[in-house]
């Protein structure tokens, strides 16, 4: 991360003070006319990043504006039978070389993690930035298989995708992916259906919109009467967000609105979109915490089920019953609980001393709140 | 994983990749996913891939908003 740890913010450009405050002004002035608070959803990880590191949330509050994380975290709603697929394989196969993101090693199972349990000789973990990297380890291991083990969401998922078009280009015999993929805009709607939450509306991820564009989200104004904005990352970007919101609010005209147009086309990325059309088709998966949510994953179509770990290997991903840690991640990504609220953290459960993925991630609600609060349980 | 600000294409290979300057350290990016990037561009580079150029004239339209807006607070 390249962004400054500073709460101070510059006088000028994405992070002006005076704009933040005049922001804050603004959205005070709708939820006056509203009178009564509201809550938003943040559904990126990143979002929350930016709302604790700025200390923005605390800002919100006094003007009436409650921001909830939701589950935009791939690795913290990525199921732990994933990594015990992984490593039950590794632990079984030589000659097997795992690629995947750092912050995916680090997950805690039953079996472990990827970086605390013991390969079969041979075999091994290797943390890579890109998935490309991946490949290029492929193409110079031909003796061993190289499986890239990833776990994103649409921002994510057409660059994994990618390495899979090039292997079959290529004709690659040795490299597969175990693809957790998943997909926003289902996941909302199951939030909203499941009615446990209150929300009154949501600010939607940046990136994940850059490549899918605005449409997909059209149905949570439309079917649910659920005002959005789609909001870049800096301060100021998340606060138009919510003052969008807010005015849809008050107008009673919720809608799809795109506050972050210097990044974020309509149409999203169409590039990506076909090279995913191309070659994926919907799945229905389980997320930590919401379950089984219909056409809510991708998966390779069967044309290139070689490159499909599953396949290949006959993963075993059978759903198995949350382990016994007391971890709730679960209700954490259903904005259920604040990190707080979870008896473990600050406590036994710390960075260093992960007892589930949201302490993980760098995009996890729990690690985010540790960072940036006193990271002393109250 | 996920870099929230914008690099500045710095040169152009022909097998697709290309370099990003961000602030000062440079990045090597796959631009598959954006095929008529140029040299000067911004873009938001994600898992290694660029996959989003910035639109300078939408940029200069918010900050030109935000300027406005505090112009307001200060009469
Ligand atoms: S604090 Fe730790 S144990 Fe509690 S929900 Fe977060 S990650 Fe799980």
């Amino acid at each position: 991360m390249v962004l400054e740890k500073s709460k101070k913010l510059p006088s000028s450009g994405w992070r002006s003070k005076g704009t933040v405050e005049k922001l804050l002004e603004s959205i005070a002035l709708e939820t006056d006319y509203l009178n009564r608070p509201i809550k938003l959803m943040e559904v990126c990880g990143t979002h929350t990043m930016t709302l604790h590191r700025y200390g923005l949330k605390p800002q919100l509050e006094e003007v009436g504006v409650e921001m909830i994380s939701g589950p935009g975290c791939p690795v913290c709603i990525t199921p732990d039978y994933y990594h015990e697929a992984i490593i039950n394989l590794l632990a079984e196969k030589n000659n097997i070389i795992v690629c995947t993101f750092g912050d995916m090693t680090r997950v805690p199972t039953r079996k472990g993690s990827l970086q605390t349990f013991v390969p079969k000789e041979g075999s091994k973990i290797k943390i890579v930035y890109s998935p490309e990297e991946a490949l290029e380890i492929a193409r110079e291991n031909p003796e061993k298989e190289v499986i890239f083990f990833g776990a994103g969401f649409e921002t994510t998922i057409p660059a994994i995708t990618f390495t899979v078009k090039r292997a079959y280009q290529e004709k690659l015999k040795n490299y597969s992916i175990l693809a957790a993929f998943w997909l926003i805009p289902p996941a909302l709607e199951a939030l909203i259906n499941s009615k446990e939450l209150a929300i009154s509306g949501f600010i939607y991820p940046g990136h994940v919109s850059a490549i899918i564009g605005e449409q997909p989200y059209a149905f949570v104004a439309r079917k649910y009467g659920l005002p959005g904005a789609i909001a870049g990352f800096e301060p100021t970007d998340i606060l138009l967000g919510v003052l969008s919101v807010a005015g849809q609010l008050r107008r009673k005209k919720p809608e799809v609105d795109n506050v972050y147009r210097r990044v974020v086309r309509a149409e999203g990325n169409p590039e990506a979109l076909s090279l995913m059309d191309e070659m994926l088709e919907e799945a229905d998966v389980d997320w930590r915490g919401l379950g089984i949510i219909p056409k809510s994953g991708l998966k390779l179509k069967s044309a290139y089920s070689q490159f499909d770990a599953t396949r290949r290997y006959g993963l075993k991903l059978a759903p198995v019953k949350i382990i016994a840690s007391g971890c709730r991640c679960g209700d954490v990504l259903k904005g259920l609980i604040t990190p707080r609220d979870c008896p473990l953290f600050g406590r036994s459960c710390r960075p260093d001393s992960p007892k589930g993925p949201c302490m993980v991630s760098y995009e996890g609600a729990c690690l985010i709140e540790f960072k940036y609060s006193s990271g002393v349980a109250k | 994983m996920c870099l929230a600000i914008p690099g500045k294409v710095i040169s152009l290979e022909n097998n697709g990749t290309g370099k990003v300057n961000y602030m000062g350290s440079t990045v090597v990016a796959n631009f598959s996913l954006l095929p008529d990037l140029k040299v000067g561009d911004w873009v938001i580079v994600h898992a290694g891939f660029a996959i989003s150029k910035l639109d300078q004239k939408e940029a200069k339209k918010t900050l030109k908003l935000f300027k406005e807006m505090e112009k307001l607070s200060s009469t």
